[in-house]
């Protein structure tokens, strides 16, 4: 890809006007004819070669254009290797000259084959980055994989830059939205979850510049791998990372106890992507995202997401759309989780009243005594409830067994009786 | 289910109350009154299985078909408690009645007597007797106006109403009923309704259906609580007990009726096999919870 993007010219040029009129377009078409375009061109080469002696160089874009300027110009490959002037013109490098960049053109003509350009020439610290990045590993990621066509690179403040915001996930995903490739490298096939995502919808339906992006928290020239500590995806990184944006939700995490677990190096203590996820962020107040974050929590909490299936919340939440039904963090807070001991905990003895009574209307302290995950299998923590259960048990199981048996041993006989009193009126044995 | 439908297309001659000739007698069995407390009774009581089941089994895939095909999570909810409104509205008109009858009326035989639905001695001695007759050890015990299942049938009702109502109730109405109730009661209240629930699903659709619609005197259907009125031969055969004692007291001409007409009966078939085919429907799949 590297060697091919050097000469991946663009192909949208206008028809230059700048080819010598007596040179019949047609001639240009392949290095075959080279020599012949050559002979045609000898009073141009004329000059071109007394400006080389004039100047030392290849200096002006014209010279070049002059004849890379045809938009149908091939090389023996069948590359093009067109250049559109005025494209280029209005381009980051605009002012830049040929030379500069391919750099081993010292006269005209110039060998067929040419040495890659290299952009770190100039671009030294990006250039490291990305040697220190995962996109170093392959060869396949010159600067134009993402830059795009080196003669039409715009600043990333230009919505004609593939690195403009808004053009990000695009770029990035021509690679991380192909599900082979991401199968061959073990990588989540991201695009069409970030495309889906809150994230993804603010980008390309509201095009909000500042919607994260793919490099919003991947970094752009130094991605690194989220198992690197450096890396702003690594676990401990990622409330600081999200918090660049959601300052007041960092802050809240942090003080939440899940931030403080995290600070203390538990590393199992959540962060932001392990109940939003990385690039499938929902709306929190969606039910697709309320559906699907209870048994996140519950991956931890077991013994209380046993207890919370039991309960009225649960089973109507659990049916599906359903918005209104009680979830973990509708009492605990979301990002500021704090223990029932904490005064400031939605949770607190004190505070229960009021935070239950944010859906039931007239919730009182006898009310608040309710157990939103109790386990009605724990004898010891919640005798009343157990006993209550195993009576419930006994009376199912008891009636149930006695009437089958009842109703099964009836059946048996009746249908005896049937064939009996059939038979003896000389009926058939039904 | 296609037993059931292939049994409509051929139905058990020997069972079907079908029009007879005219010299066939037919008796009142049930008045009006109790045939729509019955049709109300078993359409609430369906709409509130089909809309508590996939609450009590919201894992389920069916569960959210179910509560998809009703209009949703919200809607769900809304028609458990207009079918809960409506039967215990029925319930309270039901129990109104018997009172009014029995004790501002004193109409005799509503709380004692071989025509009360309160339990007996003679329903334990048939209870035992009927037990005895399935296994042969003895004859089939002649019944009454109402026999112990049919009593049992009738209580567990009652007892479920009240049961499974008050913990509805107190699951709907939960910080009202906080001012009275202990913490842990509204715990319990889940449990309670929940389990009852289960227990009158499961009892109904398979021991009620059965006892009184499948066994093979009443194939395929009984429609006595439909039609109001049975043939003297099926009055003899069921309840010898209370054709004697009419029969003896002179009374069986009193309780004479007219054959049903043939709508009512078509009607009452169409009604009664699609709320058997529902009830099965849920019954088959709250087993599937258990054993699939």
């Amino acid at each position: 890809m590297g060697e091919r993007s050097i000469v991946r010219l663009t192909s949208t040029a206008s028809t230059s006007n700048r080819v010598p009129q007596s040179v019949p377009p047609g001639l240009l078409q392949n290095s075959r004819t080279r020599s012949v375009v050559s002979a045609r061109l000898r009073p141009a080469a004329l000059a071109l070669g007394i400006t080389l002696l004039a100047f030392g160089r290849v200096h002006a874009q014209t010279d070049c254009l002059a004849c890379h300027g045809d938009k149908s110009m091939q090389d023996a490959s069948g590359h093009s290797v067109a250049v559109d002037g005025a494209t280029f013109k209005a381009s980051i490098h605009g002012s830049l000259q040929c030379s500069d960049c391919h750099a081993d053109i010292k006269e005209y003509p110039h060998p067929e084959h040419m040495a890659p350009v290299q952009c770190s020439k100039c671009h030294t610290d990006q250039s490291t980055q990305v040697s220190e990045s995962v996109h170093t590993r392959a060869s396949s990621h010159p600067c134009t994989s993402c830059h795009g066509d080196p003669h039409t690179i715009f600043p990333k403040s230009d919505a004609r830059s593939t690195v403009y915001p808004l053009n990000v996930p695009e770029t990035c995903g021509s690679c991380h939205g192909n599900a082979n490739m991401a199968r061959q490298h073990g990588l989540p096939n991201v695009y069409p979850s970030y495309m889906d995502s809150i994230h993804g919808f603010a980008l390309s339906k509201g095009g909000l510049l500042v919607a994260a992006n793919c490099q919003s928290c991947h970094g752009s020239h130094h991605i690194l791998s989220r198992k690197n500590p450096q890396s702003p995806t690594y676990k401990s990184n990622i409330p600081k990372t999200c918090g660049s944006c959601h300052a007041k939700i960092d802050m809240d995490f942090e003080n939440g106890i899940h931030g403080k677990a995290l600070a203390a190096g538990k590393s199992n203590a959540p962060v932001c992507t392990d109940c939003h996820t990385a690039h499938a962020i929902q709306q929190p107040t969606q039910s697709e995202f309320r559906m699907q974050s209870t048994p996140i929590c519950g991956s931890c909490h077991k013994d209380k997401f046993t207890g919370y299936r039991d309960t009225f919340h649960s089973q109507l939440g659990l049916l599906g759309g359903y918005v209104e039904t009680a979830r973990c963090w509708d009492c605990h807070g979301a990002h500021d989780v704090l223990p029932a001991s904490d005064p400031n905990s939605p949770i607190a003895p004190a505070n229960l009243v009021q935070t239950c009574g944010r859906c039931h209307a007239g919730a009182n302290a006898s009310f608040v005594q309710y157990q939103p995950h109790a386990d009605s299998r724990n004898r010891k923590m919640n005798p009343a409830l157990y006993y209550v259960r195993l009576f419930m048990n006994t009376l199912l199981i008891s009636v149930l067994t006695f009437f089958v048996i009842h109703t099964i041993l009836w059946l048996f006989r009746s249908r005896y009786e049937q064939i009996r009193s059939r038979s003896a009126k000389g009926g058939k044995d039904a | 289910m296609p037993d059931l439908e292939q049994k409509e297309v051929s139905p058990n001659p020997a069972a079907e109350p079908a029009p007879r000739p005219a010299e066939e007698r037919y008796f009142m069995r049930f008045t009006r009154e109790q045939r729509y407390l019955h049709a109300v009774l078993f359409t609430t009581f369906l709409g509130l299985a089909a809309t508590g089941l996939p609450l009590r089994f919201s894992d389920s895939v069916w569960a959210r078909a179910i509560a998809g095909s009703v209009g949703g999570f919200g809607a769900i909810l809304f028609f458990h408690k207009l079918c809960a409104v409506v039967l215990t509205g029925a319930f309270l008109v039901h129990v109104k009645d018997v009172f009014t009858r029995g004790l501002l009326h004193r109409q005799k035989g509503i709380f004692w007597g071989p025509t009360s639905m309160v339990a007996n001695w003679k329903d334990a001695r048939d209870l035992f007797g009927h037990l005895r007759w399935f296994i042969g050890l003895g004859d089939r015990p002649k019944f009454e106006r109402y026999a112990y299942w049919e009593k049992f049938d009738y209580w567990a009702v009652f007892w479920g109403m009240i049961v499974i109502g008050f913990s509805g109730y107190a699951m709907w109405f939960a910080p009202f009923f906080a001012h009275f109730l202990p913490g842990w009661a509204l715990n319990a209240v889940l449990v309670i309704h929940s389990e009852e629930g289960l227990l009158a699903i499961l009892f109904i659709f398979s021991i009620h259906f059965v006892n009184t619609h499948l066994r093979p005197d009443s194939f395929p259907m009984d429609m006595v609580i439909f039609t109001g009125v049975e043939s003297e031969k099926e009055f003899k055969i069921k309840r010898p007990m209370e054709y004697q004692r009419l029969a003896s007291q002179g009374l069986l001409d009193a309780r004479l009726a007219t054959a049903p007409p043939v709508w009512l009966v078509k009607f009452s078939r169409i009604v009664g096999f699609t709320a058997i085919f529902i009830g099965l429907t849920l019954l088959a799949l709250t087993v599937s919870e258990y054993f699939v």
